[in-house]
């Protein structure tokens, strides 16, 4: 059977997520044998490879760069999951949302130039933090602040399987 | 007696129950928020919502409504999980309930019918509306990000009580709990600091200072101990 070329991304979140997938510490070896890791913070690719079967999506959409790699990653994968509570409903990133965009900046940078007001060298940050699926279609929702390692593997093993990974019970709790 | 059925089994029930009370002396499981023992239905969230088959299939809530001899009652149907999923949506989506930062992450209502529904995600744009926490009171504190509504401190407060200090000021989605007549609850000269309403409230919308989350388990049947502990005319 070949390999699944799997992807993790980072957007707005807390990398909680990612530490949480690398607690499935010694299942990452039985999953190293059955998918190939194409793109991730944790791996030194630059650019969202074409043909990925699966990404695991951390983090709420907060900004235009991260808007733009949503929509590269839609067009280049066939199962977009979203990772973890920021990227299923908002989460922590979403508690700047009431507020205005230019007064959050305000208030963390003070007078001045303000970076992410503008478009400029770093992106312009978005009126509120979304979850993804407020961005573009998403095949499977994988809940947690952060997910348990075991519900992770239990997730990833039905993906492994060629299966529809189902979450139920406690296994689809928020927070 | 009456008797009725309800999701298929014959259920003897006494006249003056409501559905959800013949459901649950049966050991049907009909989900609810808005209800809580020792308080007054009303029929608010529409969580327990059920179908009549021979009423034309019509949707009433199992709390508020009485038993009557040959109901045939729909209690779990792919249609009532449906319709009780997006009931549940719209709460979710009407404030900020994010459990990862909530005082009562883990001893939620609203976050355990999220889990008991099957809801994985809001198919909703969220409303991320600008609400106020009061936290005037020297004891307890309001987060209305974290409010649903259901009325259970205001009926706690009125019917258990007998203060009347909350109530419902505004309009849809508008509407908030407010002591009274919107005075900061740290002012209110009604309130007698009981904190019924803190332990009738489903979500951490109304908590306790002082401690963390895993200390902010609610006394959810406290209501139901004073009120049967009352000595009765």
């Amino acid at each position: 059977m070949p390999k699944i070329r799997l992807a993790t991304v980072w957007l707005s979140g807390c990398s909680g997520c990612h530490m949480s997938f690398l607690d499935l510490d010694e299942r990452l070896i039985e999953l190293a044998s059955k998918a190939d890791l194409v793109y991730s913070p944790i791996v030194d690719i630059k650019e969202y490879p074409a043909e990925v079967d699966v990404v695991l999506v951390e983090g709420a959409v907060g900004n235009t760069e991260q808007r733009r790699l949503l929509e590269e990653i839609r067009a280049k994968t066939r199962i977009v999951v979203a990772f973890g509570d920021c990227a299923v409903t908002g989460n922590v990133p979403s508690l700047r949302n009431p507020l205005l965009r230019e007064e959050v900046l305000r208030a963390v940078y003070g007078e001045g130039e303000v970076p992410g007001l503008e478009e400029g060298a770093v992106p312009k940050l978005l009126p509120q933090a979304l979850p993804i699926h407020a961005v573009i279609p998403v095949d499977r929702f994988l809940p947690g602040c952060p997910p348990s390692a075991d519900r992770i593997w239990k997730f990833l093993q039905g993906l492994l399987a060629g299966k529809r990974p189902e979450l139920t019970g406690a296994d689809l709790r928020f927070g | 007696m009456v008797n009725l059925r309800i999701d298929d089994t014959p259920v003897r029930a006494e006249p003056h129950w409501t559905i959800l009370t013949a459901a649950r002396a049966t050991g049907i499981r009909i989900p609810t928020l808005c209800d809580l023992d020792g308080l007054r239905p009303v029929g608010a969230c529409r969580l327990c919502l059920v179908e009549i088959r021979n009423w034309n299939s019509r949707l009433v809530p199992a709390c508020a409504t009485q038993v009557q001899e040959g109901l045939d009652v729909v209690a779990n149907s792919d249609r009532l999980i449906s319709l009780r999923r997006t009931i549940l949506e719209l709460l979710f989506a009407e404030r900020n309930h994010i459990c990862a930062f909530c005082v009562s992450n883990g001893h939620c209502e609203l976050q355990d019918l999220a889990t008991e529904l099957g809801m994985d995600h809001v198919t909703f744009p969220y409303r991320f509306p600008a609400l106020a926490v009061d936290a005037s009171h020297p004891k307890f504190g309001i987060d209305h990000n974290r409010c649903v509504l259901c009325g259970r401190c205001v009926r706690a407060c009125a019917e258990v009580e007998g203060a009347f200090t909350w109530g419902f000021a505004g309009r849809g989605v508008f509407t908030l709990i407010e002591a009274d007549l919107g005075a900061p609850w740290g002012q209110s000269t009604t309130c007698t600091e009981c904190g019924k309403c803190v332990h009738a409230c489903p979500t951490g919308a109304l908590f306790e200072k002082g401690k963390i989350t895993a200390e902010q388990e609610k006394r959810h049947a406290l209501l139901a101990e004073v009120t049967q502990r009352r000595p009765r005319a």
